[in-house]
């Protein structure tokens, strides 16, 4: 088992920057992260993408490049590969790499395990052929493939930046179908307070408008009834809009109404978690180095609350230097003066966000979904079941998992949790805390049984 | 008085025994704990199972064969009310063996009890070949077995939402949510929750688990239960691979290879460990290599409801006559012993179960 | 097949390795993330959920939703995962006859 002071699990911008900064502090790290090469999903494989790719995707996208170059220093161990499945007192951490079990053991964990795409459970949701819009942007930075006949639905940036991304590729989007009422909120933005701090994104924002705008891609705005139809795969989208019922023939369909803290690895240590009422997810408690509810335990970047990546960079050196005190290798004065600056600039980066969260909140449709639509994807558990265990009297979500097995299926909840909370909240008349979460343990990913077994027995894996 | 019995504790033990007091006409109010609560009803292996049990006590063994057996008729009475399947299949069971000194020492066992029971222990033993043909994905290590033909699974959460729903579609009120903090009994009992809730019954029945190592001695049991982690595996879902269920490992119905469990004396603690699913993975692959490619996809650690001796308590409170302590650690296989047996006890008719042993004057004074 | 692929690739100089998918031959990138290849390449359906039979694709991209779910090399295994490796054989999980000696 190797030894560390610290791991990260997680190579985005947290991750890789509290990489950097803890080992030119002196620690000994242990970056573990599930790709093949580092970045994260919002610099994913920003080594490889140069040329044609670059371009499209952007002088931010290649940013990520200064922080896959901090990796090469020397006191930071990359696992590339390692699919993390259980962490456990000690820290000891179990994970999977190239088909074999291994364990490192660490004095302190930050968890920078980033954003997921918030479930957007929409009548037609689990069709061949729709993916969410952080789906394309992966297939675009990683593979350079691109959908030719797509529509957009949603709302928040991330629709504009990948539909901006796919008219500078020569495959603009048939449509962008927004759930949010206002034409551009962003356009009204300049005139907020609060918003100005971050102005350089929303400067951005309207830019990609325009890039949208000049292409003639038809836009949408405060569409309800948003479904996929198809038989086998999708084939159109349909849904309403100024009174208005549409449909657009497509093959692909992206989903988004904004990303939400990935806590998969925090809740399976019992990180305490709350209700985020401004960003309607669950975020973990955490103070402003990053530390949580558990000792040892320091959590940086979306994981910790919907940031981005410039925040996530800045927070992940500022858990770093947390780390590194805690261990004694600088002093509180020298932590708090390197920190100094990093909590400014990320301040700075966060002022947009709750302008960001007002003006594109969740789609409402999707939050609350009709009976009929599969909200457990995994096990095929629709909205309608869940209202009924509610009846059967479920007051959270681990009972209704037990009666009906949303959450069980190999997600393990990560696109049905949320709704399912929302939907047993509304049904009990009860606040998302009340109602809680699902109960997340081993294995946060799967294992298989082969990989377990030769923990414990070298040869039990010899049928691999 | 607005029941007939309060039931404290709302999973499979309590809603059975309400259930069985409810299809008799019985008012009845379960009060249930909240979604975190320790829950040996998701946690259980599903198994209705007679071998191995009681040993050391026919009683014991008697009342599982007399719950398995009736487990056919409670299953088709649940799914008539509920419309919905709880996956009962009672085609017998194996103790798998990867020795065959560990196999005929528990042969002998058998041979002692089977003869204690006036030979009512259908089992027969089956050597490598016999057991290759059974189960054709049956591991090399693998001895050996014991078929008994009494043993089955159902699926355990099922079982759970069907009683959960059939209660409620007979009548029965069920208060979920609460924490029961005392019971009094000035005339009627009074059950207090910390909300604020009181409900009054004719009689109380304590089923909450391990919330009775609390409650118990409040109501005047001794109630010397505590918990035994048993951490359980469970795979993707794969096609038919093992035919009938083992201690070890067993197919669900919805195809997922389900793996037990360890015995853990560790406390309140239900967590899951690495060295326990290692454990638990190596044997399962021992006892069926082809698992060996499976997936992990879930694991949780549940903890059983043990008392000394391992056996059931059954006992009305010397001290608060109308109370009755129901507690055990097997409340999947004696489902059907408590929604249509145990009632009869409950209500003292000519037709109670003989439930002597289960006593808690089997244990000394604490 | 490919160009009844819903998906453009991008010009890619990486060089072309042949993999069977479902008994097809297809030339995909040595190397490529997986998922991408094999919808660049026109594959649609990647599973069928054990509970309805539903067909499923990648939904994700990231490990997360488990929609893509393959089976390669005995195992069932997220496609978005992988990488193209030649030789791949890689079928619909528990479907292919090709299955019956991996479980």
């Amino acid at each position: 088992m190797q030894h560390c002071d610290l791991a990260i699990i997680g190579a985005g911008p947290a991750g890789m920057a509290a990489a950097a900064e803890a080992a030119q502090q002196g620690l000994s790290v242990i970056l573990l992260d599930e790709q093949n090469r580092p970045g994260g999903q919002i610099y994913r494989d920003v080594d490889r993408a140069g040329g044609s790719r670059g371009a499209i995707l952007g002088q931010e996208y290649l940013h990520g490049a200064s922080l896959t170059a901090g990796l090469g220093q020397s006191g930071v161990s990359h696992l590339s590969g390692a699919v993390v499945w259980a962490i456990e007192d000690g820290f000891r951490i179990s994970f999977t790499r190239h088909g074999r079990a291994g364990q490192v053991e660490a004095e302190r964990i930050i968890l920078a395990t980033g954003a997921l795409e918030r479930p957007m459970p929409v009548p037609g949701w689990t069709l061949p052929g729709v993916m969410t819009a952080g789906a394309a942007q992966i297939l675009l930075k990683q593979s350079g493939v691109l959908p030719r006949r797509a529509v957009l639905a949603g709302s928040g940036p991330l629709l504009y930046l990948i539909a901006a991304q796919m008219v500078r590729a020569g495959t603009p989007p048939l449509a962008l179908v927004e759930t949010q009422t206002a034409a551009s909120p962003l356009a009204a933005a300049r005139h907020l307070p609060g918003a100005l701090r971050g102005w350089r994104y929303l400067a951005k924002g309207l830019k990609m408008l325009a890039e949208i705008k000049r292409a003639g891609v038809p836009r949408y705005t405060g569409a309800t009834e948003i479904a996929v139809a198809g038989s086998t795969g999708a084939e159109a989208v349909t849904f309403r809009s100024k009174g208005q019922a549409h449909s657009i023939a497509c093959d692909t369909v992206l989903l988004h109404h904004g990303v939400v803290p990935n806590t998969q690895a925090a809740r399976s240590i019992n990180v305490p978690h709350v209700w985020s009422e401004v960003q309607q997810c669950f975020v973990p408690e955490t103070g402003k180095w990053g530390e949580t509810g558990r000792d040892g335990v320091l959590i940086a970047g979306d994981g910790a609350g919907i940031s981005g990546a410039m925040a996530a960079e800045y927070a992940g050196r500022i858990a770093a230097l947390k780390a590194a005190e805690e261990l004694g290798r600088i002093t509180a004065q020298e932590r708090d003066r390197l920190a100094a600056p990093l909590f400014s600039r990320r301040s700075r980066e966060t002022a947009v966000r709750p302008f960001l969260d007002a003006a594109y909140p969740p789609y409402a449709g999707a939050v609350r979904p009709a009976d009929s639509t599969i909200v457990c994807r995994c096990e095929e558990v629709t909205a309608g079941d869940i209202r009924s265990y509610a009846r059967l009297g479920c007051l959270g979500p681990n009972q209704a998992k037990a009666f009906g097995r949303a959450g069980m299926g190999p997600c393990q909840g990560r696109y049905c949790g949320l709704t399912v909370t929302a939907l047993l909240a509304e049904a009990n008349g009860q606040t998302p805390d009340e109602t809680g979460y699902y109960r997340i343990r081993p294995p946060i990913k799967p294992v298989t049984l082969g990989e377990l077994a030769a923990m414990e027995d070298p040869s039990a894996n010899a049928a691999e | 008085m607005e029941a007939d019995y309060a039931v404290i504790g709302g999973g499979v033990v309590g809603l059975s025994v309400a259930w069985g007091l409810l299809r008799r006409g019985k008012r009845v109010t379960v009060l249930d704990g909240d979604d975190g609560a320790f829950r040996a009803s998701r946690g259980n292996f599903g198994l209705v199972w007679v071998q191995s049990k009681g040993t050391k006590q026919p009683r014991y063994a008697s009342w599982s064969q007399q719950s398995a057996a009736a487990w056919a008729g409670f299953a088709a009475e649940l799914e008539d009310g509920t419309g919905r399947s709880v996956g009962l299949q009672q085609n017998g069971g194996y103790d798998l063996h990867f020795s065959e000194e560990t196999l005929y020492a528990t042969v002998a066992q058998y041979d002692a009890l089977k003869e204690k029971l006036g030979g009512n222990y259908p089992y027969e033993v089956l050597g490598r070949n016999a057991l290759s043909r059974e189960e054709p994905h049956i591991g090399p290590k693998v001895a050996g077995a014991i078929l008994h033909h009494q043993d089955g699974h159902a699926n355990p959460l099922r079982l759970l939402f069907s009683l959960a729903e059939d209660v409620r579609r007979l009548g029965g009120k069920v208060l979920n949510g609460k924490t029961v903090t005392g019971v009094s009994k000035p005339d009627v009992f009074k059950v207090q929750c910390s909300d604020g809730t009181v409900v009054t019954a004719g009689k109380v029945v304590l089923s909450a688990g391990l919330g009775a190592m609390e409650l118990g001695p409040k109501l005047g049991f001794k109630a010397p239960v505590r918990p035994q982690r048993g951490q359980v595996l469970i795979t993707e879902k794969l096609p038919k691979l093992i035919n009938r269920p083992s201690l070890i490992a067993r197919q669900v119905d919805e195809g997922g290879i389900q793996i037990g469990a360890t015995n853990e004396e560790v406390g309140l603690d239900d967590s899951v460990t690495q060295p326990g699913l290692s454990g638990l993975a190596a044997e399962a692959i021992a006892a069926y290599p082809a698992l060996a490619r499976a997936q992990l996809v879930r694991s949780w650690g549940a903890l059983r409801i043990l008392s000394p001796d391992g056996l059931p308590i059954y006992q009305e409170s010397p001290g608060m006559p109308g109370a009755y302590l129901v507690t055990c650690h097997s409340g999947i296989t004696l489902a059907a012993a408590h929604a249509l047996f145990l009632p009869d006890w409950l209500e003292g008719t000519a037709a109670a179960p003989d439930l002597e042993v289960f006593s808690e004057d089997r244990f000394p004074v604490s | 097949m490919k160009t009844d692929s819903p998906f453009l690739e991008l010009a890619d100089d990486a060089p072309r390795v042949r993999v069977w998918f479902d008994g097809l031959p297809l030339d995909l990138p040595a190397g490529a993330n997986l998922a991408a290849a094999l919808l660049a390449a026109g594959v649609q359906v990647f599973r069928h959920t054990p509970v309805s039979g539903a067909p499923r694709a990648p939904f994700c991209m990231m490990g997360a939703c488990f929609d893509c779910l393959v089976e390669t090399g005995g195992r069932v295994q997220q496609a978005c995962m992988l990488e193209v490796e030649e030789g791949m054989k890689i079928a619909r999980p528990h479907e292919a006859e090709a299955n019956d000696a991996a479980l």
